[in-house]
Formats: C-alpha cells, sequence, structure tokens
C-alpha cells in the first residue's frame, strides 16, 4: 500500500511543478512589458503596441521616431493579424495600444470591453490589381479578373480583404472564380511573387512592400471598398500616458507622411 | 502492488512473461512524477479544449458544407496520400535496411529530412519543383498538366511531409526483424521476389502497419506544406486544418467544434491500430 500512496504524492508533487510553472509564466507576462531596456537605475519607459501586420513598415518607422524623440522609451511592436491580435488581447496579452486594420476587429474588442474612450480612424486602404512583373497578364479592369483562364487568387471573405473583394464583386456585378481563397493577404502576395497566380487582389501597400516582383493595376471601383484603420488605448494598459502619446504620433503629421509614403490613405 | 502497471506492459508487449517473476523493481518513483508532468502536458490543452466547445451548436457546426467537405477531402487525400507513401517507402526501407552501397547513409539522411523540416520549407520546396516556374512543373505546364491549386498538389504535399514517417518505422522494423528468415527461405530455393513477399513483408506487417498509421495521421494534420503549395478552395484544396485556420478568423466555436473532430479522427485511427498491431504482434513477435 506504501507504493500506491508514493505514487500518489509523486502525482502531488507533478501537479505542484505544474502549478509553479504556471505561477512562473504569469510573473514572466505580466512583467514583459515595464520590463527595463538598458537594466541600469533609470528605469526605461515602454509601450507595447499591437499592430495589423499591414501597418508593419510604417509602425516600425514611427516607433523608431516616437524613440528618437523621447530618450528613455522603448517601444515593443507586435504584428499580425487584426482578429489574431483580438483573441491575444482578449486572453489577457499586455497591449497599451490596439492597430487595427479594419473596424469591425476594433469594435469586437470596445465589445468585450477591452478600449479606452473612442478609437481614432488614422488610415485607410483600397485593394488593387497585382500581377506578376515577370508575366504580367492583361487585365485592365475589375471585371476582367473573370475572363477565362486567368488564375485568379483571392482573400477568403472571412478575413477583411477577403470581404472586401466580395464588396467589389457586389458593386461590379462581377463573379470572380478564384484558384484559391487565401486566409491572409500575405498569402495571396506569395502566390503572385512565385508567379503560381496570374493575378490577385491584394492591398496597395501590399504591392509598395513587394517591390518590382509585382506591379499593381489600379481600378477606379477600389474605393468603394476602403477599409479604415482604427487605433486606441487598450484599457487594461498600466501605461495610459505613454500609449496616448503614441496614439498622438501616428495621427498627428508625422505618422500622416510615414503612412502616406507607405501607400495609405487618410479617412 | 505494483502490478497497477505491469498489465499495461502485458498487453503493449503482447508477450505472456509478465515482470513479475523477474524481481526486477520496476521504475523509480521520481520517474512517475515526470512522467505524469508530460502527460499533463498533453493533455490538459486537449481538456481545455473541450471545455471551450459550444455543444448546442455542436452539431450544426461541423455538418456544415464547408466543414463536410473539408473533412471528406482530408479523408481523401489523406488515404491516397498513405498509398503513395506505402508504394514508395516500403521499397526505399528495404533499400536502405537490406541493400548496401555507396551513399546509402547520405540517401537515408535525406529521406528523413522532411522530418525535421518545418512544414512551410517543404511547401516552399515543392513549389520550386512542381510550381508553374518550377524545376519540373514547366515541362509539365507545356504537357497541360498543372498541379498548382488542384487536389494533386494536397496530395504531393502530404506525402513528401508523411513519406518518412512509414521509412523510418519499416527500417527500424526490418533491421529488429534480421535477415535469418530470408536466408534459409533463400537456401530452400526461393527467388527474391518469393522471399519478400512471402517471409519479409508478413514479417515486419506490424510495423508496417504502425508506420501507415502514423503517416495518415501525419497527412491529416498536414497545414503548413499546403498552405504554401496548394492553396486554399473549398472542395479542391482547402482542408480540415485549413478549414479550422480559416474558421478562426470569424468563428471560434467552429474552429474548435471542427478542431475537436480532427482529434478524434485521429485518436480512432491510432486506437484502430494499436489494436490491429497487437493482433499482428504474436505472429511475427517471435524471438
Amino acid at each position: 500500500m506504501s507504493i500506491f500512496r508514493m505514487r500518489i504524492s509523486a502525482l502531488l508533487a507533478a501537479c505542484v511543478v505544474a502549478a509553479g510553472l504556471a505561477g512562473c509564466a504569469n510573473v514572466t507576462t505580466d512583467k514583459a512589458p515595464s520590463a527595463s531596456t538598458g537594466g541600469t537605475q533609470a528605469v526605461a519607459r515602454s509601450v507595447t503596441v499591437y499592430a495589423a501586420a499591414s501597418l508593419k513598415s510604417p509602425f516600425t518607422e514611427i516607433a523608431s521616431e516616437f524613440e528618437a524623440a523621447n530618450p528613455g522609451t522603448k517601444v515593443t511592436l507586435n504584428f499580425a493579424g487584426s482578429s489574431t491580435l483580438v483573441s491575444q488581447i482578449t486572453q489577457g496579452a499586455p497591449a497599451d495600444v490596439f492597430a487595427s486594420a479594419d473596424s469591425r476587429n476594433m469594435a469586437e474588442l470596445s465589445a468585450a470591453g477591452l478600449i479606452d474612450g473612442t478609437p481614432i480612424n488614422f488610415a485607410t486602404n483600397v485593394l488593387t490589381i497585382a500581377v506578376p512583373s515577370a508575366d504580367p497578364a492583361l487585365i485592365s479592369s475589375f471585371t476582367e479578373l473573370a475572363k477565362p483562364g486567368i488564375r485568379v487568387v483571392i482573400c477568403a471573405p472571412q478575413v477583411p480583404c477577403g470581404s472586401a473583394t466580395e464588396k467589389l464583386e457586389k458593386a461590379t456585378g462581377t463573379t470572380l472564380k478564384p484558384v484559391s481563397e487565401e486566409s491572409s493577404v500575405t498569402d495571396v502576395l506569395g502566390k503572385i511573387t512565385s508567379g503560381e497566380a496570374d493575378a490577385g487582389l491584394v492591398y496597395v501597400t501590399d504591392v509598395k512592400t513587394a517591390g518590382d516582383k509585382v506591379k499593381g493595376i489600379f481600378f477606379s471601383e477600389s474605393n468603394q471598398a476602403a477599409n479604415t484603420y482604427p487605433i486606441a488605448t487598450v484599457g487594461s494598459s498600466k501605461n495610459k500616458e505613454l500609449a496616448n502619446a503614441f496614439i498622438g504620433v501616428v495621427t498627428g503629421s508625422e505618422g500622416k507622411k510615414v503612412l502616406g509614403d507607405a501607400g495609405f490613405g487618410t479617412p | 502492488m505494483t502490478p497497477v502497471l505491469v498489465p499495461r506492459k502485458k498487453a503493449w508487449r503482447g508477450s505472456k512473461t509478465s515482470r513479475r517473476n523477474t524481481g526486477y523493481p520496476g521504475v523509480p518513483q521520481w520517474v512517475f512524477a515526470l512522467a505524469a508532468a508530460g502527460g499533463l502536458f498533453v493533455l490538459l490543452p486537449l481538456a481545455a479544449m473541450v471545455s471551450r466547445v459550444n455543444w448546442g451548436q455542436f452539431i450544426p457546426l461541423i455538418t456544415s458544407e464547408s466543414s463536410l467537405m473539408a473533412l471528406g477531402l482530408s479523408l481523401r487525400t489523406s488515404a491516397t496520400s498513405t498509398v503513395l507513401c506505402i508504394v514508395f517507402g516500403v521499397p526505399l526501407a528495404l533499400v536502405l535496411s537490406r541493400a548496401s552501397f555507396p551513399g546509402q547513409r547520405l540517401l537515408r539522411a535525406f529521406v528523413l529530412l522532411p522530418l525535421v523540416l518545418p512544414p512551410v520549407v517543404g511547401g516552399i520546396a515543392l513549389l520550386y519543383t512542381f510550381g508553374r516556374r518550377g524545376l519540373l512543373g514547366r515541362s509539365l505546364e507545356l504537357a497541360g498538366i498543372q498541379i498548382a491549386f488542384s487536389t494533386t498538389a494536397v496530395i504531393l504535399a502530404q506525402t513528401f511531409v508523411a513519406l518518412p514517417f512509414l521509412v523510418v518505422s519499416l527500417d527500424g522494423a526490418l533491421r529488429t526483424a534480421g535477415t535469418k528468415y530470408e536466408a534459409v527461405a533463400a537456401t530452400l530455393g526461393a527467388r527474391p521476389t518469393t522471399v519478400l513477399r512471402r517471409v519479409s513483408i508478413p514479417l515486419v506487417l506490424p510495423g508496417l502497419a504502425s508506420g501507415a498509421v502514423l503517416s495518415f495521421a501525419r497527412c491529416l494534420g498536414e497545414f503548413g506544406a499546403t498552405l504554401t503549395f496548394a492553396g486554399s478552395l473549398q472542395g479542391v484544396t482547402r482542408t480540415l486544418p485549413l478549414e479550422i485556420y480559416l474558421q478562426r478568423e470569424t468563428d471560434a466555436d467552429a474552429a474548435v467544434a471542427l478542431s475537436l473532430v480532427l482529434v478524434a479522427v485521429a485518436v480512432a485511427v491510432v486506437g484502430l491500430s494499436f489494436r490491429r498491431s497487437r493482433a499482428l504482434a504474436p505472429e511475427a513477435g517471435s524471438e
């Protein structure tokens, strides 16, 4: 019987170990956002920004400008799909600022009571036709994407770029027959840069990022499905002052210039 | 009262001799503690997922058109890929374990590479091989065969990542079985093909079965290579893992429900294989 008891105690020990690990994990995540950068006595102030993947290059630039303008401040950036960021913040991720690629995901976080005040719309983005520059398909309008023999890749309707595509199909009375409906705009872009697809619908800003591998083709209806990007302070933030300062820079003239250079429009 | 675990051992080994009589005290107690922690680490996330299932909506969620199409496609492609794994994996394992030729070790290392390769890397490699501008894709395209964005691409991706699982299990089984019986059969006048068919394969059948099951399970879970190489279109290339990934964007309940379906299928497949390999074990497990 003693062995039986020992086995129980072993199991308990294991539980204690597991609980201990969980405890440690909690501590580290709580500390992470306020961790100092240099490690000296002057504890740096830090702000953690969760932003939509499409904001990667302008926000990286804005963050370094912000750090330069506010010595001793550290901006931690986390880029992912807006819905992924929403679920991370809902699960308790330590974000101070949230910048979404669409109002729907911002609304979801607001509904969960995790947003401070009213979100500010700071940028817009429109879809464009993208073709591989090495072997561009002969397309000059949205309706021509439905031509037979053209392999078109779009976003699935569940993601923001896909719902914008759906809107454009309705507005132009076109029914696209895509060979693939990807779950992110970067996957659409990947299929075009590799030359697998003849054409695809991506954001104007993606074409800028992709460089000369991809050619963008403007079409006049694109404005009818513009995405608006809202930004807001996360309600559980412990650095609201710094968070608001960062939002101020993004929505201010400096931010507008950087975003404009990246291809974003103004709301 | 050690026997709590002993009967299990018996079942696993499928042998009649128990360790109870050998006088060996068994596993040290601290090993149990670590094993329990390891077990918890695997089981806890699964339990957490089950606790999030919206049972009221479970049936409608998993029987929606997109879910059923994704499940059907996953089962079809995984079955086809497993057959391909057997067709090419058995000869590979035989060549690696029974033959000897220059470069054999190098070949083994390369065949097993997809085991340790991130699937997305596999997808990129496949793209540069079978893609439109790929090594073989260019000629295939001229011959009128388009692989990208087709179900064939899904099967290629799955076979690529699953093949090493079959080769590894079978290679191990062949080495353990040894060549005694094959040598005897050969001295009795059996031709190599007869030896292979009547002696070698029956001898390693449990290894082959478990290898095939592992391959099937790996095919079922394939995500990265498929996403990179095949695309995602309902009924054509959107397998269950891709459907889960997409549903997660808007409908967490659907994603969790479908994840549970995938877990159930995987558990059923693995459970079935253990029963089968146990049934086969005494035949081949002769010492």
